[in-house]
């Protein structure tokens, strides 16, 4: 610090804890709605203390999903959102390293085209090509299957500029010393570039997993089959009317539950998750 | 920067790249091209008949007063998202990187709403504002606001800007925290020997010595609004009362699917791709370059 203000100071906690507790105020009355009965929610102004049906409603969200909505399980749900975000983390991860590997340690004819190819993706949202994407996943009969849900999402310009940013970094001798010891390309790549990448990777993943775990309208247009919801559309599909007509006890408690998964993995791997929203971003 | 030593092979580079750019053909560029194509053609609405009209989609989607109204709608939505996003950002941050105590608890307490789903956050917030049960709805009612966002537009277009900018103040403030943290503490010594207050100082020194990390968050901001709030939008107002809350994103959505008009929903698609290409273009160009003083 520059100067000791103490007004200054205290102005500046002051204004942080009215931040927090304005961030943190929609969180905490979704969990306190979460733990109340429908009529305890319903009578105006509902109570701001936690309630004592937590266990109940969790639980029949978990195993037996709502009365008026989709009746299908939250549990189910989430295994759905877990498949998805893993396959889609993993996936992008997979496909972009070996890209990348391929464009920093190879010379070969039409590499640069092939390059402009993945940036031109940055190019083109789901939300740009939304009907004939769809017409392409149905062609291919891949509606409500785990395929159809990840691998159109699969394509990551931002991971391989991340890879091949950091594999430009790696020194020359090292494939100099690998190329006299005779060593191939892959087995420089599993022996050397993968060690070597271990954090971009841990840092990519959190930012995939949340991107792939938080998906909405993706799954909205191509899963029509209850088993294939995630949590996510799960919500949605819970709100039938407006206001006063739902369960809002359940729809709260499946938001805390669709919220929980990712909101925790921020949190706990807070250091990969900055340098992964940093990098990214470059 | 090219790489001195690289291997030989006639075939691995391209089995490497194989599986990514198949994604890339069959999920981006295909649908991409058939999405221009569609938007030169006209389908009956049984889809049994297409003939190719050219401009045609174009020059009556931008004869329709609502598509015109829907810019309007968007313009509007994300220029209050990146406004409020940025500003209340900045601030928090600002102070973030004043105090020496409870720092990295602050952090942690701020960052987790990235985490949350953008429907999610839709879906919080209109549980508030809810017009009858809601507990915010009950505060504003007791100072004589009559709150029903499924009646009145603007009141709908406030809480999708609550919901968004809610989403969206974590990645502002931690990119903020880091420009913040990375200009030269000398400086701000010096200028503080030569009398200026905390004021001055951030007015003068910090807030021009952080114009790329603002520029480059502005253009991020823009393209969240116009994409990524989808979600709060399909689950809160779905566009309404009366388009009010409509963004161009949201319509393509609601035209294409719900009203089944191929032809148009493609136009409007094209649009939007002219409008992605355009902002990532500016962003390159500018954050590359480093807006600075």
């Amino acid at each position: 610090m520059v100067e000791n203000r103490p007004f200054l100071t205290f102005f500046s906690h002051a204004t942080l804890i009215l931040g927090v507790v304005a961030v943190a105020f929609p969180l905490y009355v979704t969990f306190v709605a979460s733990t109340l009965t429908l009529e305890q929610i319903l009578e105006v102004p509902m109570s701001l203390l936690p309630g004592d049906q937590l266990i109940a409603n969790y639980s029949q969200v978990l195993l037996a999903g709502s009365h008026k909505g989709s009746a299908a399980p939250v549990a189910t749900m989430m295994m759905n959102s877990l498949i998805m975000a893993l396959m889609i983390s993993v996936g992008k991860i997979a496909i972009s390293i070996i890209a990348s590997f391929a464009i920093v340690f190879f010379r070969f004819p039409l590499r640069n085209f092939f390059f402009w190819m993945i940036f031109i993706t940055l190019m083109l949202p789901v939300e740009v090509r939304i009907i004939p994407t769809f017409k392409v996943v149905s062609d291919l009969g891949m509606l409500n299957s785990y395929a159809g849900l990840t691998i159109p999402l699969i394509a990551s310009a931002t991971a391989t500029f991340l890879f091949r940013q950091f594999f430009l970094t790696i020194p020359d001798e090292l494939a100099e010393a690998a190329r006299i010891d005779g060593a191939g390309p892959m087995r420089f790549f599993f022996d050397v570039v993968l060690p070597l990448s271990k954090t971009s990777i841990a840092a990519l993943f959190v930012i995939q997993f949340i991107y792939g775990w938080n998906q909405y309208l993706w799954p909205l247009l191509i899963t029509s089959d209850e088993s294939m919801y995630t949590t996510v559309i799960g919500i949605k599909r819970m709100i039938v009317g407006s206001d006063a007509a739902n369960e809002w006890h359940l729809v709260m408690a499946t938001a805390i539950l669709a919220l929980l998964p990712p909101a925790l993995v921020v949190v706990l791997m807070q250091k990969w998750f900055v340098k992964g929203l940093v990098e990214t971003e470059k | 920067m090219e790489k001195r030593v690289v291997f030989r092979s006639a075939w691995l580079p391209y089995a490497l790249l194989a599986p990514q750019i198949l994604v890339t053909v069959v999920f981006f560029f295909w649908p991409a091209f058939q999405a221009v194509w569609f938007s030169f053609q006209l389908q009956d609405a049984f889809g049994l008949n297409t003939e190719f009209v050219g401009l045609q989609n174009f020059a009556e989607l931008f004869r329709d007063s609502r598509y015109l109204e829907s810019f309007k709608v968007t313009a509007v939505f994300s220029l209050l998202v990146a406004f409020f996003g940025l500003a209340i950002s900045l601030v928090l941050a600002t102070m973030a990187d004043r105090v020496l105590r409870g720092a990295l608890a602050y952090k942690t307490l701020l960052i987790w709403p990235y985490a949350v789903a953008p429907a999610v956050a839709g879906v919080l917030w209109a549980f508030l504002f809810a017009p009858s049960i809601g507990i915010i709805t009950y505060v504003l009612k007791g100072w004589g606001v009559d709150w029903n966002w499924i009646i009145h537009g603007d009141q709908a277009m406030l809480l999708v800007v609550i919901a968004s900018v809610w989403k969206q103040i974590s990645y502002n403030f931690l990119f903020f925290l880091a420009g913040l943290q990375s200009i030269p503490k000398s400086l701000i010594e010096a200028a503080a020997i030569d009398g200026a207050g905390p004021g001055r100082r951030f007015w003068t020194i910090v807030f021009p010595l952080l114009s790329p990390t603002t520029f480059f968050l502005l253009v991020v901001n823009i393209v969240y609004a116009f994409f990524d709030t989808f979600g709060v939008i399909d689950a809160t107002t779905q566009g309404g009362p009366a388009q009010a809350t409509q963004i161009l994103v949201y319509k393509v959505y609601h035209d294409g699917v719900k009203s089944a008009d191929l032809g148009g929903s493609s136009a409007q698609s094209v649009v939007l791709m002219a409008i992605v290409i355009l902002l990532t273009v500016v962003q390159f160009r500018f954050v590359e370059r480093k807006v600075n003083y």
